[in-house]
């Protein structure tokens, strides 16, 4: 039997300049940052957790070769029924991946970012990457560009990098150690030869960690990107965040594994297990002593299309956009029009959060009440709007009585997914409730009465009342009529494992 | 003497820039192998390189054979995965 654990409060640091001043608002993740730096992040959905709720991001899969192994990725990479990073369904040149990405930008107009992220490495096919930048920087001015590396070929392509404008870039780092290098990557190509095992993991984090400190030193920001593989290098990235930051990344990421027998990886085959949520976010925690955590990545796959957690790919299949006529002079208008409403109405929410506001507490000191973790349904907008039969997923937040942390999300299978699949909703409602591990609460827009009854037994209250509500004042009102009616002076029920 | 690509390939490109004598071409036709080494062009790197490019960088286990059919990158070789493994990952594989 597993206690739920409420006793993980974030170190003292991540609270930012909020902790002090009783403001209540959620420490983000960027507010320890520069201004400058901060106003560059502030519109991309990938780095900043507010953005993610509003700006949409595309990949465009220009980019297959690579240049090494990872025993977390398998080469066959087109499957299209997989959503994981390095896979796609099809592969572009560089002027249908521009075109693809002129349709998107002006189809969705929230899309602020487009990125190459393989399925192989960007800067192995430093050609096709730089054609797609080079037209793209010329024909959509308006679209920041980012591009995702293992980082090996690096050093050799910062200077290309800075000529195309691209102001962020996100580095895959899983280790500073050669030794445990070796048991995460098992060849890497590297001056006209394969190179395994000690030897080339050292060859690799040398070019990563030159690379680093080449982009920072020239003021690029770098997001420093590590998945999770237990028993190999979880302890380990406690230590790689301390490098990393010393060096000069701004945030950093840590996923967890994905390895699955059927995805054909070697870590899938071989049984390597996954981190659980709790374990991932325990590591996330201990790592955010030393810089900034990022704690939304949804890992998305290489041809990725929209909001992060949605993919609107199929909308915009390569004989698709060859119908579509783009004007993107006009787009663009449309597009600034949608970005100003989109910042004014952040700015807004920013200037309510920061000011200031009636505390009870500095009057009376009542009873201590604990921390909870509420789980809430959403698909974006920064508001409860999804069912609970339809979420691929679940925002975790940690609550007390003043601040409030968002802590993840939480994949899983939609409970019901329509006519079709509703025979399945036990087996798939057992997993839901597995992956809400410790969570308390339950936000969503609607909530149906059999998945209520078992999500209750589970001990975990389903609440339907904040539906179409902020979040952020949803789950404060939550927590402050549990805390009224005296729910929170103890500690959890012990919850039996699901 | 030349090297060829088999039908394992999944043309993720990584072999056509390296060649140095230009030999390796995307192949557009259904039922062919993905990527075609043009076998008068084809030296397997001779006088340009200790080893053979393609085969160096491949990331595909079995993909590319020599002329009398040996893989150069035999199954097992690159990934580590046992040979038992691989035998039932292939009935499991991810299916379009």
């Amino acid at each position: 039997m597993e206690l739920p654990v409420i006793s993980n409060a974030a170190p003292e640091a991540e609270g930012g300049g909020c902790s002090s001043s009783g403001c209540g608002t959620a420490p983000d993740a960027l507010s320890h940052l520069p201004d400058h730096i901060r106003s560059k992040v502030q519109d991309h959905p990938c780095y900043s957790e507010e953005a993610h709720h509003y700006f949409a991001r595309m990949h465009v899969a220009v980019a297959p070769a690579c240049n090494i192994q990872c025993n977390y990725c398998n080469r066959k990479y087109d499957c299209s029924n997989e959503s994981r990073p390095g896979v796609v369904s099809e592969l572009m040149s560089p002027d249908q991946a521009v075109k693809k990405t002129l349709a998107v930008a002006a189809a969705i107009p929230q899309m602020t970012v487009l990125g190459i992220a393989g399925p192989g490495d960007p800067l192995a096919n430093p050609e096709r990457t730089f054609e797609t930048f080079r037209q793209l920087s010329e024909q959509a001015p308006d679209i920041k560009l980012c591009v995702s590396t293992n980082g090996l070929s690096l050093p050799e392509s910062v200077d290309e990098l800075a000529k195309h404008n691209i102001d962020h870039v996100t580095i895959t780092i899983n280790c500073v150690d050669p030794e445990i290098g070796a048991q995460i990557y098992p060849w890497i190509f590297w001056e006209n030869k394969r190179i395994r095992g000690v030897e080339g993991a050292r060859i690799l984090i040398e070019q990563q960690q030159k690379g680093l400190e080449m982009l920072t030193s020239r003021g690029i920001l770098v997001k420093v990107n590590s998945v999770m593989i237990p028993g190999v290098n979880d302890q380990h990235l406690k230590e790689v965040s301390k490098v990393v930051k010393a060096k000069g990344a701004f945030l950093h990421n840590v996923m967890p594994l994905i390895a699955e027998a059927e995805h054909g990886t070697y870590y899938g085959i071989m049984g390597q297990r996954e981190p659980t949520p709790l374990e991932l976010q325990e590591l996330q925690d201990a790592c955010a002593g030393d810089m900034s955590m990022m704690r939304h990545c949804r890992q998305c796959r290489a041809d990725a299309v929209g909001l992060l957690g949605e993919d609107r790919g199929e909308e915009f299949t390569l004989d698709k956009i060859d119908e579509m006529e783009v004007d993107y002079a006009a787009a663009m208008v449309e597009r600034a029009k949608v970005h100003d409403a989109i910042t004014a109405e952040l700015d807004m929410k920013r200037a309510l959060k920061a000011a200031p506001k009636f505390d009870p507490d500095a009057i009376d000191e009542g009873p201590v009440t604990r921390n909870i973790r509420i789980a809430v349904a959403t698909k974006g907008g920064g508001v409860i709007n999804e069912h609970f039969g339809h979420a691929h997923e679940f925002l975790v937040y940690e609550i007390g009585p003043k601040e409030h942390r968002f802590l993840g999300h939480r994949k899983c299978t939609p409970y019901c997914m329509g006519d079709e699949s509703c025979g399945d909703g036990e087996t798939v409602l057992g997993g839901i409730i597995r992956s809400l591990e410790g969570v308390e609460v339950l936000l969503a827009s609607k909530i149906g009465f059999e998945p209520w009854a078992d999500l209750e037994k589970a001990g975990i209250q389903p609440n339907g009342e904040h539906a179409m509500e902020p979040i952020e004042e949803a789950i404060r009102a939550v927590y402050d009529e549990m805390a009224a009616a005296g729910k929170l002076a103890q500690p959890a029920v012990a919850r039996a494992a699901a | 003497m030349s090297l060829e690509i088999v039908d394992s390939c999944v043309g993720c490109y990584a072999c056509e820039p390296l060649c140095p004598n230009k030999a390796i071409s995307a192949v557009m036709q259904p039922g062919e192998p993905l990527f075609f080494i043009n076998p008068d062009k084809c030296t397997e790197c001779l006088g340009d390189h200790d080893l053979p490019q393609c085969a160096e960088i491949c990331p595909i286990e079995g993909a590319i054979v020599d002329e009398y059919g040996e893989a150069l990158n035999p199954l097992g070789s690159l990934t580590g995965i046992p040979l038992h493994l691989l035998e039932q990952l292939r009935e499991s594989e991810c299916r379009q």
